[in-house]
């Protein structure tokens, strides 16, 4: 398998007036053709800052270091220039907000219309019949229409719709997708999650998902990874990370679900704490203060990434969940190092 | 348990919309909520379920008189609420409170914790010590999860999860009988939402709470309710006893409701066949005529354009509004073809 993305060490850093942030610290990862990841994290773990980077979506005062690279082109300080000529046509987004994802003072048939001219060079009559064709492709009722019309006129289902037509126009072979159904109504959601499967058959493209909702992961994914503070936890295939996670906090996450499968349980399993303050991150391992297992390594030293069967690994100085020793073998940056290399 | 606390008859909020004139406007109602009926026990909790729109919120503040209903009846702890004075009302909510979705916006950022929790108390004990009151206010937080020392903190000083502990608190501070949940663990991430929900589930064994938990979240109702009720376009579908609607649901729109849940769960979530309902909820200004599912319903047929479905016993403790209702037959139950 060939990779379309490898990124090797990114990281994302803030500057703000209380000090530095550190939204993402140094992940890598491949993303290989037609392969479905999933990157899932709560709020502040550092998973959407993760793909704006890659696409040069930082703020202002953000800046990303290390490497990404789509098919051996770097992304990372590349100029916004040659940045465009990729983004959009190669590698593109939906966004989580259909409202101030699309313009709100364009037609949508000028919004898609725009793309196909901007990146193939079509003319305007190829241009509105390929976007007819895409808006077909995502179900749109009564498309012809719907390209004459302004985003306010149409409902939020719609118009996510509309985000994911404007993300395929061009073929990408990347297509990245924060949070796409979360703020859709739960039978609407299954109209979008339906169309993405479909699409996942239909198009070559890689999909990353990114999202906090486990459910909308396991039926679409085929790698999972889990983000906490910046980093990843736990990564692996959607069986194992489901089945199997070797991580503490994965396995937390997954037993605080309550269960539309399962009946009124006594009390659900509650991960203690807070998530982490991104400004006062713990030097060591980031989950420390929520882990059921903390022990004196996990204060003074990071663990690293490490395989717990080929293609499954975790970052974590635990030997097993069934058997929480702390490994001696376990890879880690001793704080002080860490401390030296950011 | 068996005691009832709440009984809500034929409750309708319609809210006039103006839709032209250029004196004298002309005005169309929304049906928020569309003659609503349901009783709640003592100690029991009702979860309220439906998608955007569906009128739960609305009806959430009906019940407490903070929207006053356009027609219908709440009777609670025998008295009834609607057409009485104010003044009746205002002493009727030391009973009833509700916790917001926003944790943070529904704090005000101008008062202390201590202040938020304890103003309950100042109203409705005006007489009561100061010394008393912040005694009562720790003894609470300590109870909801939160350091006392932290009682002269603003709302800003506080994650998301413990500003909603924060909103409990001063839903429980009087003691109420009955406290409405509006979405309260939506804006919160998983891991927190667990802490809350188990929160929620202590306060009401302790103290013998009745709630009506208002959520779109299907998966969180199924944990904390007794019974569910679900609701589309300010009418009830369904109500029954929680193990009936999510093992047996009698009405489509449960059904599809119930079968698009993504569940964290991959060789359930591969292989099953979701109910797929197409096109999206139609305006609540222009409801359709008869039964207002039908324009999304695999079964709809003609009577369903006609006439209005009842909602009726169809089996002991379940109610069904639904002119096909049925047991969903796996393979009866079509997936909707997709335009």
């Amino acid at each position: 398998m060939t990779a379309v993305l490898e990124v090797r060490d990114l990281k994302v850093r803030f500057a703000t007036p209380d000090g530095e942030v550190s939204a993402v610290n140094g992940v890598s990862f491949d993303v290989n053709e037609s392969e479905c990841v999933g990157i899932v994290g709560e709020s502040g773990s550092g998973k959407s800052q993760l793909f704006m980077s890659v696409m040069g979506l930082l703020a202002k005062n953000g800046r990303a270091l290390g490497s990404a690279k789509y098919r051996g082109t770097e992304l990372v300080g590349m100029p916004v220039k040659d940045l465009n000529k990729i983004r959009g046509d190669k590698i593109a987004m939906i966004f989580q907000d259909s409202m101030t994802g699309l313009t709100p003072h364009l037609r949508i048939g000028k919004q898609m219309t725009e793309v196909l001219v901007q990146h193939k060079g079509m003319g305007e009559a190829a241009a509105v019949k390929r976007a007819l064709e895409m808006l077909n492709l995502v179900r749109i009722p009564e498309a012809a229409r719907r390209l004459a019309q302004y985003p306010h006129e149409l409902s939020g289902g719609m118009r996510q719709r509309i985000m994911i037509a404007m993300a395929l126009l061009c073929e990408p072979e990347l297509l990245i997708a924060d949070e796409p159904t979360t703020a859709l109504d739960v039978t609407v959601q299954a109209q979008i999650l339906d169309l993405m499967s479909d699409l996942k058959r239909v198009t070559k493209a890689a999909i990353v998902l990114i999202t906090h909702d486990l459910g909308t992961v396991a039926g679409l994914c085929d790698k999972v990874q889990v983000m906490y503070g910046g980093r990843f936890m736990e990564t692996g295939s959607v069986q194992e990370i489901f089945y199997q996670p070797a991580h503490p906090y994965t396995a937390g996450l997954l037993a605080s679900m309550p269960r539309l499968t399962e009946g009124r349980r006594e009390k659900l399993y509650a991960i203690p704490g807070q998530p982490p303050n991104l400004q006062r991150l713990p030097k060591a391992c980031p989950f420390q203060e929520r882990c059921d297992y903390v022990h004196e390594r996990c204060v003074d030293e990071l663990p690293l990434l490490r395989d717990v069967t080929p293609g499954h690994a975790k970052a974590c100085h635990l030997l097993s969940l069934a058997n929480p020793v702390s490994d001696p073998k376990a890879p880690s940056l001793k704080v002080a190092d860490e401390a030296r290399s950011a | 348990m068996s005691k009832e606390l709440l009984r809500v008859e034929g409750l309708k909020v319609h809210f006039p919309i103006r839709t032209g004139g250029i004196l004298i406007g002309q005005y169309t109602p929304l049906k928020a909520v569309d003659g609503v009926s349901f009783t709640l026990n003592e100690g029991e909790t009702l979860g309220i379920v439906g998608e955007s729109g569906c009128g739960k919120s609305t009806l959430g503040r009906a019940v407490l008189q903070l929207i006053k209903p356009t027609d219908g009846k709440v009777v609670f702890m025998g008295s009834e609420l609607t057409g009485v004075g104010a003044e009746v009302i205002r002493q009727k909510r030391a009973d009833m409170q509700i916790v917001f979705q926003d944790p943070l916006a529904s704090l005000n950022p101008r008062m202390t914790v201590g202040d938020i929790i304890g103003e309950p108390l100042t109203v409705f004990f005006p007489k009561m010590k100061a010394e008393e009151r912040k005694a009562k206010v720790r003894a609470l937080m300590a109870k909801v999860g939160l350091l006392p020392q932290m009682i002269n903190r603003y709302p800003h000083e506080f994650s998301g999860g413990q500003c909603q502990r924060i909103g409990i608190a001063r839903a429980m501070i009087l003691n109420p009988k009955l406290v409405i949940c509006d979405e309260p663990v939506s804006a919160l991430d998983v891991s927190i939402q667990a802490q809350i929900v188990n929160l929620l589930m202590d306060l009401q064994k302790e103290f013998g709470l009745s709630l009506l938990f208002i959520s779109h979240d299907l998966s969180v109702v199924r944990h904390v309710s007794h019974r569910v009720m679900v609701l589309y376009l300010g009418k009830v579908m369904e109500i029954a006893e929680r193990d009936a609607i999510y093992e047996a649901p009698l009405h489509p729109y449960t059904q599809a409701l119930i079968s698009a849940v993504p569940v964290p769960d991959p060789d359930i979530e591969k292989n099953k066949q979701r109910i797929v309902l197409g096109g999206d909820l139609p305006s609540p200004m222009k409801p359709p005529s008869g039964c207002v599912f039908r324009t999304r319903c695999p079964k709809a047929s003609d009577i369903c354009a006609k006439e209005v479905p009842v909602l009726e016993e169809k089996m002991p403790g379940h109610r069904v509004a639904c002119h096909h209702w049925g047991i969903p037959d796996a393979a009866a139950v079509p997936t909707v073809a997709h335009h």
